[in-house]
């Protein structure tokens, strides 16, 4: 009897195959005393809200790797077109090549249709493309423009689903942001006080999150005009050290100078010839 | 403070708590929700709360989850919100397809088998329960159930969301086949806010939709005028 085999393409997505061997070696290394490697997340505050003439997005500048800052300074708020701008919060490598991705098609699609790109169809790129990952693409993200249609800011989450409002904070530190929105937002205001809120909103996430640190980038987005304000606020700038352990010369007084010139021979001379052709 | 990873039965997700790192910036979003669709004579009275969660954490106060798929056709969305959208957007994209290809409105009936076959071959994977409602010039105003599991059916009056199970009693006795579209109107207020006042996943403000031969009539009934039912 012939056996029938039917030969299958690997299926597409993500291959779970190391999975369990990850798992017996988790346990094993916890077993030892040390700890698996973390993916780097940026811990982050992120936010966008829609004032009178556009969009401002904000975020921090800290990105950790378990319990230790990895990056005192990263840039979280990602160019997706001439016009449209998007936060990135969760997995650092996803929230980076996530928008890199949707960044490249959108350029390729408004070559195609010989129009500027809309935030609406950046906002689908994205959702479509993580609903279809099923959540394990860690990119929480703030996406925000200004297009024919007008302001536009959309909040999008790992899973897929994005909603459409005129304020919205992500990350760990978007309860600390939100409750700054919540008190202070109102509905078309002046460029200087939607700024001012943007950045205490983010001050807010900064100082009382752990996840979040450093400076606060803003991006402000208007019809035909970015200003990409990296840094806007360095909220926490290095200070400079009190004291030091180094003694200026003269601190201790000299008594008495002796000099004994040391007498070396030459043993052995060898010449090693380098290639400088 | 050290990083915990819980390891799970392999074909589970893995997740990892870290202190650094709330619960709820990594559960999945979802529209807790209470959702309600009531059939009258000339079209349908559609309503949803408007609260979308993450874990503990609102992520969203005001959604909109009267989703119209068609001039006269709307969905309730419950569920995963990610898998609720998802499969409204494949669905509005098949019924304008087939409408054009038709050159006529579409019919309710269509627009909820096409919610049906994605929720019954998925089934597995999804978390979607949804209410479809709306009015063609066949069958007037309809509502179907299409739940989680993919069943398909047709009713006069449905509830569905966390928050339905609260006020199954409310409907049950209050009712009655014949209602004008001021009375269901009435009826959809009451029953959402009272579901929304006992249910934590479901709360904000009450969105709700008459869909008739003339249009839909879309109306918001903010918290602080809601009817109030208890005395203290």
């Amino acid at each position: 009897m012939a056996t029938l085999s039917v030969c299958q393409p690997p299926p597409g997505g993500f291959s779970f195959d190391n999975c369990r061997r990850n798992a017996v070696l988790a346990g094993e290394v916890a077993a030892i005393g040390l700890g698996a490697p973390a993916a780097r997340k940026t811990g982050t505050t992120i936010c966008g809200i829609v004032f009178k003439d556009g969009i401002i997005l904000g975020a921090d500048t800290r990105a950790t790797e378990g319990m230790v800052v990895a990056d005192k300074n990263c840039s979280k708020i990602h160019y997706i077109s001439p016009n449209i701008y998007c936060c990135g919060a969760g997995t650092a490598a996803d929230t980076e090549m996530t928008t890199q991705i949707i960044s490249s098609n959108l350029e390729l699609h408004s070559l195609s249709t010989g129009r500027q790109p809309r935030v609406a169809t950046a906002n689908r790129m994205l959702k479509q493309m993580l609903f279809r990952y099923q959540g394990y693409i860690g990119a929480a993200l703030v996406l925000g423009g200004v297009d024919c249609n007008g302001p536009h800011l959309y909040s999008i989450y790992p899973h897929g689903s994005t909603d459409k409002l005129p304020y919205v904070t992500m990350g760990s530190g978007s309860l600390a942001a939100m409750a700054v929105f919540e008190d202070r937002y109102k509905p078309d205001m002046e460029e200087e006080d939607a700024k001012q809120l943007v950045r205490d909103a983010i001050a807010a996430g900064i100082f009382n999150d752990l996840g979040s640190g450093s400076n606060v980038d803003l991006c402000v987005i208007t019809k035909g005009k970015v200003d990409y304000l990296r840094p806007h606020d360095e909220a926490n700038k290095k200070g400079v050290r009190a004291g030091d352990y180094k003694y200026k010369r003269g601190t201790t007084a000299v008594l008495t100078k002796t000099v004994f010139p040391l007498k070396l021979e030459v043993v052995e001379e060898s010449i090693q010839t380098m290639d400088t052709s | 403070m050290a990083v915990a990873a819980t390891v799970a039965p392999f074909g589970q997700t893995i997740s990892s708590q870290s202190d650094l790192v709330p619960d709820w910036t990594c559960r999945e979003v979802s529209t807790g929700t209470t959702i309600m669709a009531v059939e009258f004579d000339g079209g349908v009275v559609i309503g949803a709360d408007s609260r979308t969660t993450t874990g503990a954490y609102i992520a969203n106060r005001v959604t909109d989850k009267l989703t119209p798929i068609h001039d006269r056709i709307f969905c309730c969305r419950s569920g995963s919100a990610a898998d609720t959208q998802a499969i409204a957007d494949v669905v509005t994209y098949q019924l304008g397809f087939h409408s054009i290809e038709l050159d006529e409105p579409p019919l309710v009936e269509t627009a909820a088998n096409l919610f049906k076959a994605s929720c019954y071959r998925y089934r597995e994977e999804l978390t979607a329960g949804i209410i479809v409602a709306g009015w063609d010039k066949r069958r007037g105003g309809q509502v179907y159930s299409v739940p989680i599991g993919g069943m398909l059916v047709r009713q006069p009056v449905s509830i569905g969301g966390s928050g339905s199970t609260y006020i199954y009693g409310f409907m049950d006795s209050n009712y009655k086949p014949g209602l004008t579209k001021e009375q269901c109107l009435e009826l959809t207020a009451a029953a959402l806010s009272l579901a929304m006042e006992r249910d934590g996943s479901s709360g904000g403000v009450v969105r709700l939709a008459a869909i008739s031969e003339n249009g839909v009539e879309r109306r918001v009934i903010l918290g602080n005028q809601l009817p109030k039912f208890s005395t203290h």
